[in-house]
């Protein structure tokens, strides 16, 4: 007997509609109302920014660890605009443009990085997830959440936030299994920004694309320029009308570019050189986004001034709203909160055997050891 | 803390050696480097340990020094590096693999529950698995959520595995090295809080296993009348600082012991303690229920229940989810709290 090739589908499409000289594919450029153009640019904008602050209150100790959004602002932003309001979001933890976009307060952001859940609150009705930090582990919550949103026989399409490293850990790829076989509405947006902590993508796995992967899944897999929002828009949106037209799920993998430190706990100093950083300053996205924009004449120069300006006076007032209300947790007591829907009685003895202690003794002065 | 005594305690030492000050992060690395040097089957894996240096510079530099083969960056994926790191102590490597954080061990849990501490067992002894899987563990460094948890029950739970915990950078490069020579799996928690608290002499120069520390006895670190006090780690540190100020504003004579072991415990060196104070605190930075402390109270019951004045007090956080960082303070047990623990039992 012959040796046979076996059919599979090995085509990865790439696409890219907005390049980084601000040359536009016409043929492929989305009709997106002028309002909406508007308001994409200032959360990008606002995502910048926010980033820039939020380092310097790092750095002077009022937050704790963060993961910068910088340079990802497209990939995220471009996603999430293809999503409908009550489609689901199930982030991991950079997703700080794309949590912009779905309505989160810069001061919930920041009690969360200052280390109060209360950051996190969560009424229910927001159809997404909280940070995840265990990576690739909210990817099967992904598939979860679409499978119930099918077996419930309503529209609504799941996506979810994941890394080029996350595809190493087995949850990603037994959620992807899960969706394949189940066939269940679910986006895979991968943020393929070439590193993980230090270990750069070639060495992450031996895949040439990391889109490729969805074909062992049965699912279409995609590369997209993650940094040019439109692009991004256009791949993510034929994603979700696909599973929404319940033609099971896709994976895309947006190609951008960790501008800055993985965490603030990290110095990249240790593992890359500016000159790999340095090509990808030309493709920045927000700058891509406003060639366009101007081009366009969807904004002006003063517009653009203006936005920046309104969205640095926002932060500022977030900033002081995040003072006041972590000023007003002093209380750890609240640690006791949640644990159990019922509070147990042994965990009850206990509330009262600490709130006792604590109130006898300053938790908030300087510390012992 | 330093010095030739406290010294040869924490590390069984009885060559000269040359010695520098060290942080219990840089002792790591310098024992990393030693055994890494002796053995060329050593190798260490995991996520970052290479060209970053390890996330906390435990591997810092070494990747330069033994190559890509012995000092690796894996994939990022855990069940991945603690199951080929099985695999290769079965056909003659001796991995030390780095788990980036403990609340990411979980992922491994199964490779490390259902072979690692298994493989002697299930071979009639056939086959070893050399394996000392290191991670940071515990809170105090305003970390995100799953990066300050002590969860050492889940080792110490698991029959086959050696868990130790060290107090001070002589005693980490000693047992980490004591741990990598070790024919048993050892799960090696490091408290993350001390990674950089304080210098030690730590030797700068490779010794022979026997002037290594056993793994197992625990350490009498000073001898009291009135009560025992044991700690590890982290916690060793705070309870050594109440201990003195007791001393010096009570009067409280204590006996402290510290567990660089937790498992296998050696409950010999507590009991024989307890039967002389007639009482004993423990003091975990981990949750009560089921936490080391508990059984420390059960072995005196078993043991030495004649001998109390007093029951057992365990000095742990609470029995909740580990906060976030604005309330990892509040969380874990501090110097007053530990201190009160101590003078309650006294005063019983
Ligand atoms: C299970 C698990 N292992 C390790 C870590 C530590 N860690 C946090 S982020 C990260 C790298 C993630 O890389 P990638 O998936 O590419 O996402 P990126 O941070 O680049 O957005 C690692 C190893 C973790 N959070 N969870
Ligand atoms: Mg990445």
């Amino acid at each position: 007997m012959p040796i046979e090739q076996v059919d599979t589908p090995s085509e990865i499409p790439y696409i890219q509609i907005l390049d980084q000289d601000g040359n536009v594919d016409e043929e492929l450029e989305p009709q997106i109302p002028s309002s909406d153009l508007v308001d994409l640019y200032r959360t990008m904008v606002k995502s910048r920014k926010f980033d820039e602050r939020r380092m310097k209150l790092q750095r002077q100790g009022r937050i704790g660890t963060f993961a910068p959004s910088h340079g990802q602002e497209a990939a995220q932003l471009g996603s999430i605009y293809a999503t409908r309001d009550d489609d689901w979001f199930v982030q991991s933890y950079r997703e700080l443009t794309a949590n912009l976009w779905r309505g989160l307060e810069v001061e919930d952001d920041l009690l969360y990085a200052a280390g109060y859940e209360h950051g996190m609150e969560l009424t229910g009705e927001e159809n997404q997830t909280p940070i995840a930090i265990p990576i690739a582990s909210q990817t099967c919550h992904a598939t979860g959440i679409a499978w119930a949103s099918k077996l419930k026989g309503n529209d609504r399409v799941t996506i979810t936030y994941f890394g080029d490293g996350s595809t190493s850990e087995g949850d990603f790829h037994e959620a992807m299994n899960f969706a394949g076989v189940f066939e269940t509405p679910t986006v895979f947006l991968c943020q393929n920004n070439q590193w993980a902590i230090s270990v750069p993508r070639e060495r992450q796995t031996a895949s040439d694309t990391l889109a490729q992967k969805a074909h062992a899944y049965g699912m279409p897999g995609i590369q997209v320029d993650g940094n040019d929002i439109l692009g991004v828009y256009h791949a993510t949106k034929r994603a979700v009308d696909r599973a929404r037209a319940g033609d099971g799920p896709t994976m895309i993998e947006a190609i951008t570019y960790r501008m800055n430190v993985h965490t603030t706990a990290d110095d990249p100093t240790k593992y890359r050189d500016e000159e790999d950083v340095e090509p990808w300053r030309e493709r920045d996205p927000i700058d891509r986004f406003r060639t366009y924009l101007l081009e366009k004449d969807v904004l002006d120069e003063g517009d653009h001034d203006t936005i920046e300006e309104e969205v640095t006076e926002e932060i500022a007032e977030a900033v002081e709203t995040f003072e006041d209300k972590a000023e007003e947790l002093g209380d750890p007591e609240d640690m006791f909160d949640f644990a159990y829907s019922d509070e147990p009685p042994y965990l009850a003895q206990q509330r009262e055997e600490f709130t006792d202690y604590w109130d006898r003794h300053d938790v908030w002065g300087d510390h012992h050891g | 803390m330093c010095g030739v005594i406290t010294m040869a305690k924490a590390t069984q030492l009885t060559q000269d050696v040359e010695t520098s000050e060290m942080t219990m992060v840089e002792a790591i690395c310098e024992a990393h480097d030693q055994e890494l040097a002796r053995d060329d089957r050593v190798m260490i894996m995991g996520e970052d340990v290479g060209w970053d240096g390890g996330i906390f510079r435990a591997t810092d530099g070494l990747v330069e020094t033994y190559g890509e083969d012995r000092v690796v960056d894996t994939p990022l994926a855990e069940t991945g590096i603690i199951g080929t790191a099985v695999g290769l102590a079965i056909n003659g490597m001796r991995p030390v693999p780095e788990l980036q954080f403990s609340g990411f061990s979980y992922q491994a849990f199964h490779q490390i529950e259902s072979h690692l501490a298994r493989f002697r067992k299930r071979t009639q002894g056939g086959m070893n698995v050399p394996v000392t899987i290191r991670m940071p563990y515990g809170a105090g460094v305003r970390a995100l959520e799953h990066h300050s948890e002590s969860r050492e029950t889940y080792w110490i739970h698991t029959p086959g595995l050696t868990v130790v915990i060290p107090r001070s950078p002589q005693q980490t490069w000693a047992y980490l090295k004591a741990s990598i020579r070790s024919e048993d799996p050892v799960v090696f928690l490091e408290p993350k809080a001390l990674y950089r608290k304080f210098r030690e002499p730590v030797p700068e120069e490779d010794v022979d296993t026997d002037q290594l520390p056993d793994i197992g006895p625990a350490q009498v670190l000073e001898e009291g009348e009135d009560v025992t006090v044991v700690a590890f780690g982290h916690m060793l540190y705070r309870t050594r600082q109440a201990v003195a100020e007791l001393e010096e504003e009570h009067d409280i004579s204590a006996t402290v012991i510290d567990l660089p072991t937790v498992s296998p415990l050696d409950s010999e060196t507590i009991v024989d303690s307890v039967e002389d104070t007639g009482r004993c605190v423990v003091v975990q930075e981990a949750h009560r229920t089921l936490g080391i402390a508990s059984e420390i109270s059960a072995r005196i019951m078993d043991e030495a229940v004649l001998h109390l004045e007093a029951p057992v007090k365990r000095v742990t956080a609470p029995d909740v989810q580990t906060p976030l960082l604005a309330r990892e303070q509040a969380y874990m047990p501090d110097v007053p709290r530990i201190k009160e623990g101590i003078v309650e039992t006294v005063d019983f």
